[in-house]
């Protein structure tokens, strides 16, 4: 029988697609985060050239195997890993460098089979479905947070400690809180590959002349709302415009994780939901008070009100800003801005707590029937990219791997390690059905807070309507 | 008189044959429909009772079975829902940017491309081509097009100084503008065809009699061409309603139902609560209100049809 191609091609990784957004990466696509097109051309083109990829390969490379193997459910392509991801932007570019590497190790280009589908509701749908219709992908990639809730749904296939133990690995060698993040009912549904907190990134220059760094040339540490405030003072005068910027428009989900860091360090900010979303548990004065706060940050002006992750950027790049805060995946995109001196710190603590929202790649396995060999190859794969970890970090995620963590190259890694602790008292999204990265949870609470922050609504206003819309979610039956 | 009415029953009788003639040939015919009819038990009748029912039950794809029987629960639900109304809105948003410039530009377009002398051909052609194009081409065109800051639109706006032009789809009030002109583009050349065969179809002597009586192109065409030209336009209105009403491609393709909620149609709506958010059940209840909504108002096209029937 003649082996089929079905492998995905994607152009090589040039430097524009570096500097492309590693936003496309994260961003729900029911909201444009970046103010640009929701669906970027260039993730459309790629999807348009996998799905072209895919379907060319099974009708044009003389494979009749096809149409059998899906007529019969066998295998369309034996001795194939499968592999479907959401990764775009710089993490895109660096996850192929990644793949490119398991196909030399495999020593054939037919080893592996992999997919980049848009970020966000649309891609955990296609998994879903996949799975449903007993055709999905032998690995993919999950949110902690959502791979929860496939687990619930039935979709995931058990992690045990004997397929762990296939390719030498553990439980143990993972970040604790990552791995019980990836329980759902005792039993463990997901390998972690990362946590990827939101945090504070610095223009070096601007800080200097504002007396904001230490002697060792790194952020000064800053304490409390008053110390928060007073370097935003003077990184303002410093400006002449802004101390920090982050995004308050056509980003939802930057607008929760920025209050879910800043909600999460105040003694009793209770999770926003709990009892698997049934019963909204939020916190409403604490909640009134941080939005409070940033409202404050944005109508002095210490923070701009109507502003879009590139610009946020821009403002940064220009030193028109001195902060900029977002998800430390923005790494790859203000390393290609030439001239720009920045650096990256944990987002300071301004109340009782550390904390900072976070979420987390991992790998699942969708439920299917594998027999002994499929599952020794998946493993295997998820191995050597867990192997690769090096390269996963230089793109800002902190690793849950602790081979990889715990390396001497990972301490030196600058400014990656500056901020690793970080991961230790992450801040996920409360569970529920209806939430997680990407999820209707994050554009509910999202959308309010961009009101406050540009100063369109009250803070009592925004918590009350947050409220009742998830109450709505709350009051309707779980469907998983 | 009443030899006029005993004689018609006879004719339609010879027609028809005999009793087992009839019964023969609905037989065969049967055998005719059978594989058209097997497609539609399948995939249409089948599924849509299947909704029908799910709608009274709290369905969720990932578990097997209908679930619990809930009542009207999902319909109550849906119709105090805040998100259902508002993608019901954008449908109607949509149909209202869509319909007119769909019906009239296309009427116009005909009229002209009708009174070409030379190379009419090629006008069709041009009106039509993008309407053969798939919707994925059409929406990567416009969302290039669209592109904030860089695409064709904005360099346009650029050029004639505006510094910081708003992108498109990422605008909440604009986003379902710039998906309602990707679709008149897409779609004008199907009403295009459709009156230019009705302009054709009108005799020239009626021009001919009307420009001897002295009356100017446009009398022609107020008094002559848009008249005869009526059970068109309600053909091509009332099939760019239903269109609409199931808008979801472009939309999906293009906005993803953003910025915000600010582009979610019904379909999409639909498709986010049926197979993001596994609700199948309530999915259901909210296509079968789609459902209704549709049919009213193809029997309301029914009526408006046989209105114009007895008029003419």
């Amino acid at each position: 029988m003649q082996r089929c191609k079905a492998r995905a091609t994607f152009h090589p990784t040039t430097r524009d697609s570096l500097a492309n957004d590693g936003r496309t990466d994260r961003v729900n696509p029911f909201r444009s985060t970046s103010g640009r097109t929701p669906v970027s051309r260039r993730s459309l083109l790629r999807g348009g050239l996998a799905a072209g990829g895919l379907g060319l390969a099974a009708t044009t490379s003389g494979c009749g195997s096809a149409l059998s193997a899906g007529l019969v459910g066998t295998q369309l392509n034996p001795g194939t890993v499968t592999f479907w991801n959401l990764f775009g932007g710089g993490d895109g570019a660096r996850l192929l460098l990644m793949l490119d590497e398991y196909r030399r190790q495999q020593g054939s280009a037919d080893s592996l089979v992999a997919a980049t589908f848009a970020w966000g509701n649309p891609y955990y749908t296609k998994v879903s479905l996949a799975t449903l219709g007993n055709k999905p992908p032998d690995v993919a990639v999950a949110h902690l947070t959502r791979a929860t809730n496939l687990a619930a749904a039935g979709l995931l296939e058990p992690i045990t400690e004997e397929m762990l133990g296939l390719v030498g690995l553990s439980s143990a060698d993972f970040t604790q809180t990552a791995w019980e993040a990836g329980q759902f009912d005792g039993q463990a549904y997901a390998i972690p590959m990362d946590t990827h907190p939101w945090v504070l990134f610095y223009n070096t220059d601007v800080c200097e002349q504002a007396g904001l760094l230490g002697p060792d040339g790194k952020l000064a540490p800053i304490e409390g709302v008053e110390g928060w405030e007073a370097a935003l003072t003077a990184a303002k005068e410093t400006t002449g415009r802004y101390g920090a910027a982050t995004a308050s428009v056509a980003d939802d989900s930057n607008s929760w994780r920025f209050v879910n860091t800043v909600y999460s360090q105040r003694e009793g900010a209770t999770p926003l939901m709990s009892e698997e979303g049934q019963e909204i548990t939020m916190n409403d004065e604490l909640m009134i008070d941080t939005l409070a706060a940033i409202q404050r940050w944005t109508e002095t002006e210490l923070m701009p009100r109507v502003v879009d992750t590139p610009g946020a950027e821009t403002l940064l790049s220009q030193g028109e800003s001195a902060f900029f805060m977002n998800g430390e995946w923005e790494i790859t995109t203000l390393q290609s801005i030439e001239g720009l001196n920045f650096s990256m710190a944990a987002f300071p603590q301004l109340y009782e707590n550390p904390a900072a929202h976070a979420d987390s790649h991992a790998f699942i396995l969708p439920r299917m029937d594998r027999d002994a060999d499929q599952l020794e190859r998946a493993m295997g794969f998820v191995h050597s990219l867990l192997e690769q970890g090096m390269t996963w970090a230089e793109g800002g995620h902190v690793p849950t791997y602790l081979p990889i963590f715990e390396s001497e190259e990972y301490a030196n890694l600058e400014p990656q390690a500056d901020y690793a602790e970080t991961a230790t008292y992450a801040s996920y999204d409360p569970a529920a059905w209806y939430s997680g990265s990407g999820s209707n949870f994050e554009t509910v609470t999202g959308s309010q807070i961009g009101l406050v922050q540009q100063g369109l609504s009250t803070p009592e206003a925004a918590v009350a309507s947050i409220r009742s819309q998830l109450e709505t979610y709350a009051r309707t039956a779980n469907p998983l | 008189m009443s030899t006029a009415t005993a004689a018609t029953p006879t004719v339609t009788r010879n027609l028809k044959g005999t009793d087992s003639d009839r019964l023969r040939r609905s037989n065969k015919a049967w055998l005719f429909i059978a594989p058209f009819g097997f497609f539609y038990l399948c995939f249409l009748l089948g599924p849509s009772l299947y909704m029908f029912v799910a709608s009274f039950f709290d369905t969720s794809i990932v578990k097997s079975g209908l679930g619990n029987f809930i009542g009207l629960e999902n319909y109550t639900t849906l119709l105090s829902s805040s998100d259902f109304w508002s993608a019901m809105w954008h449908t109607l948003q949509f149909t209202l940017y869509t319909v007119p410039a769909l019906v009239i530009l296309s009427f116009v377009f005909a009229v002209l491309a009708n009174r070409m002398q030379r190379g009419q051909t090629f006008w069709r052609l041009a009106f039509f081509t993008p309407y053969i194009l798939p919707s994925a081409a059409i929406s990567l065109i416009w969302v290039f097009i669209f592109t904030a800051d860089t695409g064709l639109w904005a360099s346009f706006q650029k050029l004639l100084g505006s510094d910081a032009p708003a992108p498109v789809l990422a605008t909440p009030n604009l986003a379902m503008l710039g998906v309602a002109i990707a679709t008149v583009w897409w779609t004008i050349g199907f009403n295009f065809i459709l009156y230019l065969a009705g302009l054709q179809d009108i005799p020239r002597e009626l021009y001919e009699a009307a420009a001897i009586d002295g009356a100017t192109p446009w009398q022609q065409i107020r008094h002559l061409t848009i008249p005869l030209l009526n059970r068109t336009t309600t053909l091509v209105i009332l099939l760019q309603i239903i269109a609409s009403l199931k808008i979801f491609d472009q939309v999906y393709l293009m906005t993803s139902g953003g910025p915000g909620t600010s582009t979610e149609t019904a379909l999409v709506f639909i498709t986010k609560t049926g197979f993001t958010d596994y609700r199948i059940g309530a999915a259901a209840a909210a296509s079968f209100v789609l459902f209704v909504v549709i049919l009213v108002i193809a029997l309301a096209r029914q009526l408006i049809e046989r209105a114009q029937q007895k008029g003419a």
